[in-house]
C-alpha cells in the first residue's frame, strides 16, 4: 500500500495533491498491467474505473464497421486513461487499447466516487483536475479537426 | 521636410543650389527642349490627350497644353480652358512618371528549350536616357520614394536602374492646387527643394510669360548655360514664391502626418474597414495612378511550339485576389482587407520599411477612384473615431 | 545625375540547374537534388533560405531548401505537389534542367542557437526547411546542446524523411518524436496535434531555443505551448509563408505588416512577428 501511494502522489495528474486526499484513494487503487494489442476497455462496457498511465501507450479508438478503428489519440506515461466514471450512465464511449506493454494504477470509480460525495473537498478537487484534462483534450481535439496539413478548403 | 527627402534623391546637388535664379522666356524654353533632343534625351512632357494631360514623349513647345487646367475631385476631372497661355497651369494628370522609370510592363527574358535544357535569351537590360519636363514638387519626392524601394535596397532593380540613371530632372513648382492636392500635409511640395537639376516657376502675370529658374545640379546648370537667361529680379522671384505660396494655401484636403500611422496600425479591427469596403470595387485605379505604388507581378509565356518561353513583369495590385494567393487561397480574401493593406501600406508600413510614408499627397488616387473614394477623409475616419469601434 | 552603379548580378535572372536526383517522400512529395551546370559557389546557402524555382514555361516558385549545407556542390528542395507549378516541379526528370534565383532571406539563428539546446517542431511540409538546421547541430555536434525535434504530420504515409528521422532518433543528445493527426490500425506511434508531444520531450527551456516551421495554425498553438514551456518570445523562431514573385523585395507581394517575407524572412523571431501572427487577412 505504501509504494502505491507513493506512485499515485509521484504521478504527474496529482502532482500538489493533499497528502490526506492522496491516502484516501489509495483503498480504490491497484496495480494493472496490459499486453501491447490488449484492450483494455470497449464502447460501451461500463465505465468503473480510470488508468494513471506508468509505462507504455494507449490508442484511444473509434470502432467502425468496414473499416480499421480510427484512432482518435493516442496516451502516454504520466496521462490519464478515461473519464466515463465520473458522470452517468458510466459507459465508455470509445474503446482504448495497448499500443505497446502498459503499466498502469487502476482507481476504482465506484469507491472513488463514495469517497468524493462523502467528502465533498475531495470531490471538487478530483473535479477540477479531469476538467483540466477534458479541456486540454477538446482543445487538442478541434486542432486535429483543423485538417492543417491538408490543401485549405 | 523636403529637404530630408531631397537627400534621397540621386545627384540633388546642394552646391548647385545657390546659383543665382534666372529668368527664361517661352523662347528659352523651346530651345532647352531642342538641346535635351540634341544632347540625346527622349523628352517625356505634359500633352493633351484623351481629355486629359498626360506625360509623353514632347518634341517642341508645340506639343505643351498651352493654356490648359485641370479641374479635379472625387471620381472626377476634366480638361478647362485657362484665361492665360501657361504650359504648366495644371496640377497632375492620372499618370505619373513611373511608367517610363517602372514600365508597366517588361520583358525580363526569354529562353529556349535545347533538348533537356534551355538557354536564356534577351536579358540585355534596357537603357535609357529621360528628360522628364514639368515634375511636380510631390512627383520628385514620389521617384525619391520608389529609388529607395527599386535600387537603394539590398537588391536593385536593373530596369529601374537603367531607365533612371541617366534621368535628366526639370521641376516645374505648382503655382495653383487641385482640390484633391494634400502635399503640403504630406511636407513634400509645392515648394520643390532639390533631387532635380532644373526648377522653373512659370509666372504668366502682368508682367509677362516667363519662368523663373533655379539650377540644382552641374548637368543643369551646364545645359542652362546653352539658352539665354536673364537675371531674376527680386520682384520675379517675389512673384514666383507668392505664386507657390497660394497652390499651398489654395489646398483643402490634408492628413496628419503625425499621427496617421499609429492611428491606423492601432485600427485594425475598426467597423470603418467594412463602410469603406461597401464602396470600394477593389478596381485598383487607385494603385495604377499612384506614383509611389511598386507591385509587380510576373508571369510567364510560351509560344506554340513550348520551345520559347519568356517572363514578363507587369504593374500588379495589391486589391487583386491573386496578389496574396498562396496554395489552397488568398490570404486577403475581404474587399476590406485589400483597402486595408493598400492605406496601411501607404501611409503606415511603407515607413517602418522605408523610412518615409509611401504617400506624397498627389491626389490622384482620389480623382481617379471611380466612386470617389478619398484617402484624406478614410485616414480621418480612423483618427476622428465617430464611425463607432465594433 | 550621377546614379550609383549599376550590379552587374541581375536579381530576376535564373541560375540554370540540372536535376540529378529525384526522390519520392510521400505520395505527392519529392525531393529534387540539383547541381549547377558553371555556377562556382553558387550552391552554398545558410539552413532556413529558400530559391525561387522555375520551369520552362510554367513559372516559378519560392522553394525552402531542404539539403545539407556541407554539400556545397548540390541544392536540395523538398516539393510537394499541389497546384500547377509544383506539380511541374516535381515532375522533373533527371538529367532536365530548372532555373535557380538565390539562395534568398534569412536563415535559421544558427548564431544564437550554439551552445544552446535546440527544439525543433516542424509540420507537415515544414521539416524541410529545418532540416538543414537538423544537419547543422548533428554535423557540429559540440557546438549545440541537445537537439529534440517534434514532428507532426496528417497521417503516417504524410510523413517526410522517415529513414532520416529514425536515423536521427540514434544519435546522442537527440530525441525525435513524431505524431500524426490521423492514425491508422497499423500506426505505433502517437496521434494527436504537435503539441501533445511536448509531454514526452525532454526540455530544459531557459537553455533552449526553439524554430518552428508548419501551417500558420500550428505555429500558433505551438508558439504558445513554447511559452507555456517557459521559452522566451526572442527564444522562438518562426519561417512565414506568403505569396512571392521576386523573391528580392521588388514585387510587394510578400508584405507582411512591416516586413517582406522574402528579404526580412522567412525567418522571424515570435518576439519580433507576434502581434502579426493574431491578425486575420493581414
Amino acid at each position: 500500500m505504501e509504494t502505491l501511494e507513493r506512485i499515485i502522489a509521484e504521478h504527474p495528474f496529482f502532482a500538489g495533491f493533499d497528502r490526506g486526499f492522496t491516502h484516501l484513494m489509495v483503498s480504490c487503487a491497484s496495480n494493472v498491467r496490459f499486453a501491447a494489442g490488449e484492450y483494455i476497455f470497449h464502447e460501451g462496457d461500463p465505465a468503473d474505473t480510470f488508468y494513471l498511465l506508468r509505462e507504455g501507450m494507449v490508442a484511444v479508438e473509434v470502432p467502425a464497421p468496414q473499416h480499421k478503428p480510427i484512432v482518435v489519440a493516442t496516451l502516454g506515461v504520466g496521462e490519464i486513461l478515461g473519464w466515463s466514471w465520473i458522470l452517468p450512465p458510466f459507459q465508455w464511449k470509445h474503446q482504448a487499447r495497448a499500443v505497446s506493454d502498459v503499466r498502469a494504477i487502476a482507481l476504482d470509480g465506484k469507491c472513488l466516487r463514495s469517497k468524493c460525495e462523502e467528502n465533498h473537498d475531495l470531490g471538487f478537487e478530483v473535479v477540477k483536475r479531469f476538467a483540466r484534462i477534458i479541456e486540454q483534450r477538446l482543445e487538442t481535439t478541434r486542432l486535429q479537426l483543423l485538417d492543417v496539413y491538408g490543401a485549405r478548403r | 521636410m523636403l529637404a530630408g527627402d531631397a537627400m534621397e534623391v540621386h545627384g540633388s546637388g546642394s552646391d548647385h543650389g545657390s546659383a543665382p535664379a534666372g529668368i527664361l522666356d517661352a523662347g528659352g524654353l523651346g530651345k532647352l527642349i531642342e538641346l535635351l533632343l540634341c544632347r540625346g534625351y527622349e523628352v517625356v512632357g505634359p500633352t493633351v490627350r484623351d481629355g486629359a494631360i498626360v506625360c509623353e514623349c514632347v518634341h517642341s513647345l508645340a506639343d505643351l497644353p498651352a493654356g490648359w487646367t485641370d479641374e479635379q475631385g472625387p471620381g472626377y476631372y476634366r480638361l478647362r480652358r485657362r484665361d492665360d497661355p501657361s504650359w504648366f497651369g495644371y496640377s497632375v494628370g492620372p499618370q505619373s512618371w513611373k511608367r517610363y522609370l517602372h514600365p508597366p510592363e517588361v520583358r525580363l527574358w526569354s529562353a529556349q528549350r535545347q533538348g533537356e535544357s534551355f538557354r536564356i535569351l534577351n536579358n540585355e537590360l534596357p537603357r535609357r536616357k529621360y528628360a522628364f519636363l514639368g515634375v511636380r514638387a510631390c512627383e520628385l519626392v514620389a521617384i525619391a520614394r520608389q529609388d529607395r524601394v527599386l535600387i537603394d535596397d539590398r537588391y536593385k532593380d536593373p530596369i529601374y536602374e537603367g531607365c533612371r540613371r541617366d534621368l535628366f530632372t526639370i521641376a516645374v513648382q505648382c503655382t495653383q492646387a487641385a482640390a484633391t492636392c494634400f502635399c503640403a500635409s504630406m511636407g513634400t511640395g509645392p515648394r520643390v527643394d532639390g533631387g532635380c537639376d532644373l526648377i522653373f516657376t512659370e509666372l504668366a502675370g502682368s508682367s509677362g510669360h516667363r519662368f523663373v529658374v533655379e539650377t540644382r545640379s552641374k548637368l543643369g546648370a551646364e545645359v542652362l548655360s546653352e539658352v539665354q537667361v536673364a537675371p531674376a529680379t527680386g520682384q520675379d522671384l517675389q512673384e514666383a514664391r507668392t505664386a507657390v505660396d497660394a497652390a499651398a494655401q489654395q489646398q483643402v484636403r490634408s492628413i496628419n502626418r503625425a499621427t496617421v500611422r499609429e492611428v491606423l496600425l492601432q485600427n485594425f479591427d475598426h467597423a470603418h474597414w467594412d463602410q469603406v469596403a461597401s464602396r470600394c470595387l477593389t478596381c485598383g485605379n487607385c494603385t495604377m495612378v499612384c506614383p509611389t505604388c511598386f507591385c509587380t507581378t510576373v508571369e510567364d509565356a510560351s509560344d506554340i511550339t513550348g520551345d520559347h518561353a519568356e517572363r514578363w513583369r507587369r504593374w500588379d495590385s495589391c486589391f487583386t485576389l491573386a496578389f496574396s494567393y498562396i496554395h489552397g487561397g488568398s490570404v486577403r480574401t475581404s474587399g476590406k482587407s485589400r483597402y486595408r493593406q493598400w492605406i496601411t501600406h501607404k501611409l503606415a508600413s511603407w515607413i517602418d520599411q522605408f523610412g518615409s510614408s509611401g504617400c506624397v499627397g498627389c491626389g490622384r488616387c482620389i480623382t481617379w477612384c471611380p466612386v470617389g473614394i478619398d484617402i484624406t477623409e478614410e485616414a480621418r475616419a480612423f483618427q476622428g473615431g465617430d464611425h463607432g469601434n465594433p | 545625375m550621377n546614379v550609383a552603379a549599376i550590379t552587374p548580378d541581375d536579381p530576376m535572372l535564373p541560375h540554370l540547374y540540372r536535376v540529378t536526383d529525384v526522390g519520392k517522400e510521400t505520395p505527392d512529395t519529392f525531393t529534387l537534388t540539383l547541381k549547377s551546370t558553371g555556377r562556382p559557389n553558387g550552391s552554398t546557402f545558410q539552413p532556413g533560405q529558400f530559391s525561387m524555382l522555375w520551369v520552362f514555361g510554367v513559372g516559378e516558385l519560392p522553394i525552402s531548401i531542404s539539403g545539407d549545407a556541407t554539400e556545397q556542390d548540390r541544392l536540395v528542395y523538398t516539393v510537394r505537389s499541389v497546384g500547377q507549378a509544383t506539380h511541374a516541379l516535381v515532375s522533373r526528370r533527371v538529367g532536365e534542367s530548372v532555373g535557380v534565383r538565390g539562395p534568398l532571406g534569412t536563415g535559421w539563428p544558427k548564431a544564437l542557437a550554439r551552445g544552446r539546446d535546440v527544439i525543433v517542431v516542424a509540420g507537415g511540409i515544414g521539416l524541410a526547411p529545418l532540416r538543414p538546421m537538423i544537419y547543422e547541430v548533428l554535423r557540429h555536434r559540440e557546438d549545440y546542446g541537445r537537439l529534440v525535434v517534434l514532428y507532426g504530420a496528417r497521417s503516417p504515409r504524410d510523413l517526410l524523411y522517415r529513414k532520416e528521422l529514425a536515423a536521427w532518433a540514434r544519435q546522442g543528445e537527440t530525441q525525435v518524436l513524431t505524431t500524426v493527426d490521423y492514425g491508422g490500425l497499423g500506426w505505433r506511434g502517437h496521434v494527436g496535434v504537435v503539441t501533445t508531444l511536448f509531454k514526452y520531450a525532454r526540455l530544459q527551456p531557459e537553455r533552449s531555443l526553439a524554430m518552428v516551421c508548419g501551417p500558420e495554425i500550428m505555429m500558433r498553438f505551438v508558439t504558445q505551448e513554447l511559452e507555456n514551456q517557459g521559452l522566451s518570445r526572442d527564444r522562438i523562431y518562426l519561417s512565414v509563408e506568403r505569396n512571392m514573385k521576386c523573391g528580392v523585395g521588388f514585387c510587394g507581394h510578400c508584405q507582411y505588416g512591416p516586413h517582406f517575407i522574402c528579404k526580412d524572412g522567412p525567418v522571424f523571431s515570435y518576439l519580433r512577428i507576434r502581434p502579426l501572427l493574431e491578425k486575420y487577412e493581414l
